[in-house]
């Protein structure tokens, strides 16, 4: 085991410089100029061209290439063309408001999706079953903004019972954190309740007609017994899949929910970095992105094994 | 090494934040929290001349002169001013009690150097800078400008409210060269706010502090001039990229002001009783459809006045801001309701008139060139203008390609030279705040100094002649008289075209009052009750 996770860990190396050379020429392929972006919309073509020269846009491509990748080496992602600070910082800044909305979504989708998603296979065609079916393809169809918007309306607006937008570090005060993540973690975590409770549905409905099913029950074991150590332990590995697939999704959707809900997480710095053209910040931001994807597979793998003891690496 | 400065700076503001937590129980320390335009990612309004970055200088940093709300230039940090009767010496002298919020003094160094660095970048500055001889320090409060020659813009230039802005900056600081950004621990200013640097989380918040050592004017405030007296002890700009999430937020008073919301979103926001909308720009902006004049079929100024024949304002309007309360037809250049308002030379134009423009073109012998007309997808304010210049051109005879982009793919596309089809362009459209193009010197479209010129780089040296013209007079009748004839000539001679007026209100709660009608959204006299 140890030797396939070191192997999986060396495998990210190319991973990375793949993508690195990818996101690099990618940027200087777009069309957009970062320099006039900075220099505004009184600016003159000279004064552009000063921006370009200082940010050192003028360089041949191979040559800032060079550069970026000499300091990416020593660890060091660059400074924002923007901002006066390193990416090292802006993203050490961004990353708890998306780390909180990621962790808090995946614990409210598995912890409702899981036992959804049993009920309902072990209710085949009854009206609960339907109507987690209906859920389903209600929640996965919607687009997460619009989910947001009709959760700020009812919870915020009408009702006041939470606030609409802003993010309370956890340290600061953990019940005004609480009050600003749950919307845009009911948000983000219903495609995934969708998603999880189907898999598991089926899943667990697979199972159910085993053999070994038969035989748990007719060793007069429970129902609740049956369903949760026999059928949803042999049922794991699919909704693993799908739940670690899930997380990767989850980096496409926190930029919406984070822009919905005014969360300054690393999904609205990726767009911010995008729309202005800040090359050191976005090839920092999908790398790290590429690192995250790269673990989590990882994870998972290791995770079949702890759930299917016949998957040995 | 240790820098006292930054120290200072750094326990001062320690000391007025801490200030605010030792206020007697019962006594809260007043907030107010605004999402402006934009995020603020760059804290030097003289290195970009983003508006975002000159709303923040105003927060931070104080100028000589001060425009006020009737467009009159007031003196702001000087106390006294003089011109020699040969009109070759300015001499201006600080008020007393001016000091940097790390608590040393304003000195007149600070001012000569802050002035020599605005210049360096902007275009009303290096105007100005060709006239000057020198700048000589009298005393610590004292200096002289003195001027190769008379020059009727000084205290216009000292004064010019929009980017970019000559704010005074202590003299370290304004020694960074004009190309390099300044540094955040920099950020010291006389204005009356402290920015909090440890504070400042880019994509989340700014903040400020009322500056406890500013000393306002005793005059009233009126427009960017005046007395500025804080009223609340902390302002935020909260960035909020979402425009529902922002009017969601307003509604429930989670923030006190939207600087910028949607037209679409102001009847919706004006239904709210506890929300009011204030135009706090009454000048407010002007579209403008800009011509590439190194390519065809723009380089023929008669095509181009075909062009300006052929547009109709209200077209532009109705399709961009759409309620009629908050825009205008306005064919004056310099902005209706201001002192070089004037619609002479404006009679035959602007009017829609497609059949007299297809005749126009077909005099000026348009060979069909297609018209490469950048389109801005993006922003909201800007997005449906590019069609109905499609629109209103293709009716004259105009064969026009639009090209759909992002704004920052149309900036940077823009500053290029090269030809239509291979990369460049021949047209697009932009907005401006009208308090950017009061006249002609200071409205960079105006500029026909050929490789001097803003993007689309016209040259034109009877532009440029009563340009300068302008520049030199003093005396505000000449001026206009000067305004007149070159709109007259630029009518048939056009570097860009003026396509509308339209007002951009703020939304506030009920409970936010004294807002001062300016052009720049500025925070002081504001209370929260």
């Amino acid at each position: 085991m140890l030797d396939f996770i070191a192997r999986r860990l060396v495998s990210i190396i190319p991973v990375l410089v793949v993508v690195a050379l990818f996101v690099f020429f990618m940027l200087r392929l777009t069309p957009g100029d970062p320099a006039a972006v900075i220099a505004g919309d009184n600016a003159t073509s000279d004064q552009i061209a000063d921006i370009r020269e200082k940010l050192g846009l003028n360089l041949p491509i191979w040559q800032q290439f060079g550069i970026w990748l000499g300091n990416m080496l020593q660890g060091n992602f660059g400074e924002s063309f923007f901002f006066k600070k390193t990416v090292a910082e802006l993203i050490a800044q961004r990353l708890e408001p998306t780390l909180a909305l990621s962790v808090c979504t995946l614990i409210l989708a598995v912890s409702t999706a899981v036992p959804l998603g049993v009920i309902a296979a072990y209710r085949q065609g009854s009206l609960l079953d339907r109507v987690v079916m209906g859920f389903s393809v209600l929640g996965f169809s919607m687009p997460s903004f619009v989910i947001g918007y009709c959760l700020i309306y009812v919870f915020a607006i009408e009702l006041g019972w939470l606030p609409v937008q802003g993010y309370t570090r956890i340290g600061v005060d953990f019940w005004s954190f609480l009050e600003r993540i749950i919307l845009p973690s009911v948000t983000l975590g219903i495609i995934y309740v969708a998603l999880i409770a189907r898999i598991t549905r089926a899943s667990i409905l697979e199972v159910l007609n085993e053999d070994y099913i038969r035989t748990a029950r007719a060793k007069g074991l429970s129902n609740r017994v049956v369903l949760m150590r026999h059928a949803l332990r042999n049922a794991a590995v699919p909704i693993l899949t799908v739940i670690g697939v899930g997380i990767a999704l989850l980096i496409g959707g926190a930029i919406v929910t984070e822009s919905v809900f005014g969360l300054p997480g690393l999904g609205r710095l990726t767009v911010e970095a995008v729309l202005s053209r800040d090359f050191p910040t976005i090839q920092a931001v999908i790398l790290l992105f590429s690192v995250v994807y790269v673990l989590i597979n990882l994870l998972i793998d290791i995770g079949y094994t702890i759930f299917d003891p016949r998957i040995r690496y | 090494m240790f820098d006292f400065r930054k120290s200072a700076a750094a326990l001062l503001a320690a000391a007025a934040v801490g200030t605010m937590g030792l206020m007697p129980a019962g006594v809260q320390a007043q907030t107010l929290k605004a999402v402006m335009h934009s995020d603020v990612k760059i804290l030097d309004p003289i290195w970009t001349t983003a508006y975002i970055q000159r709303n923040f200088g105003y927060m931070v940093w104080d100028t000589l002169f001060a425009m006020d709300e009737k467009f009159e230039v007031k003196p702001q940090m000087v106390d006294k001013y003089d011109v020699s009767a040969d009109k070759l010496t300015w001499t201006f002298t600080l008020r007393d009690g001016l000091v940097w919020s790390d608590g040393t003094p304003v000195t007149s160094d600070d001012c000569i150097a802050s002035i020599k660095r605005w210049a360096a970048k902007d275009s009303m500055g290096q105007k100005l800078m060709a006239s000057v001889a020198s700048l000589e320090k009298v005393d610590d409060k004292t200096f002289k400008m003195h001027m190769k020659e008379p020059y009727g813009l000084v205290l216009e230039s000292l004064g010019k409210p929009s980017s970019n802005v000559p704010f005074m900056m202590p003299k370290k600081t304004a020694q960074t060269s004009p190309d390099q950004q300044i540094k955040v621990e920099d950020v010291i200013g006389s204005g009356p706010f402290i920015f909090i640097a440890n504070e400042w989380k880019p994509g989340e918040k700014v903040v400020f502090v009322k500056n406890p050592k500013y000393k306002p004017r005793s005059e009233p405030a009126s427009g960017l001039a005046g007395g500025k007296v804080v009223k609340v002890d902390r302002v935020e700009w909260i960035a909020m990229p979402d425009v529902q999430t922002q009017v969601a937020a307003l509604q429930n008073g989670e923030i006190d002001m939207i600087e910028s919301p949607g037209h679409d979103l102001l009847p919706l926001l004006s239904s709210d009783k506890n929300i009011k909308l204030f135009n706090s720009n009454p000048t407010g902006n002007q579209y403008v459809f800009r011509f590439n004049t190194l390519f065809k079929p723009f380089d023929n100024p008669k095509i181009r006045h075909a062009a300006m024949v052929a547009f109709s304002q209200e077209e532009f309007l109705k399709a961009t801001i759409g309620d009629p309360q908050w825009y205008k037809v306005c064919k004056a250049p310099f902005i209706c309701g201001t002192p070089l308002a004037s619609e002479e030379g404006m009679k035959d134009v602007l009017n829609g008139d497609s059949a007299k423009a297809k005749q126009l073109l077909k005099d000026a012998g348009y060979d069909g060139t297609p018209v490469v007309l950048m389109h801005s997808t993006d922003l909201q304010v800007l997005t449906n203008l590019a069609p109905v210049a499609k629109a209103q051109l293709e009716r004259a005879g105009f064969k026009v390609d639009m090209v759909s982009m992002d704004w920052q793919t149309l900036v940077a596309r823009r500053a290029k030279k090269d030809p239509p089809d291979k990369g460049g362009w021949n047209a697009f459209l932009t907005s401006w705040l009208a308090a950017d193009v009061l006249n002609p010197v200071m409205a960079a479209y105006f500029n026909a100094g050929c490789e001097k010129a803003s993007f689309g780089w016209p040259c034109d040296t009877t532009i440029e002649k009563l340009r300068d013209a302008f520049s030199k007079e003093s005396d505000p009748a000449k001026q206009k008289q000067i305004v007149v004839e070159l709109q007259k000539y630029w009518a048939e001679n056009p570097t860009h075209v003026h396509v509308g007026q339209w007002y951009q209100p703020m939304a506030l709660r009920k409970n936010i009052e004294g807002n001062l009608s300016a052009p720049v959204p500025v925070f002081w006299n504001v209370s929260k009750k």
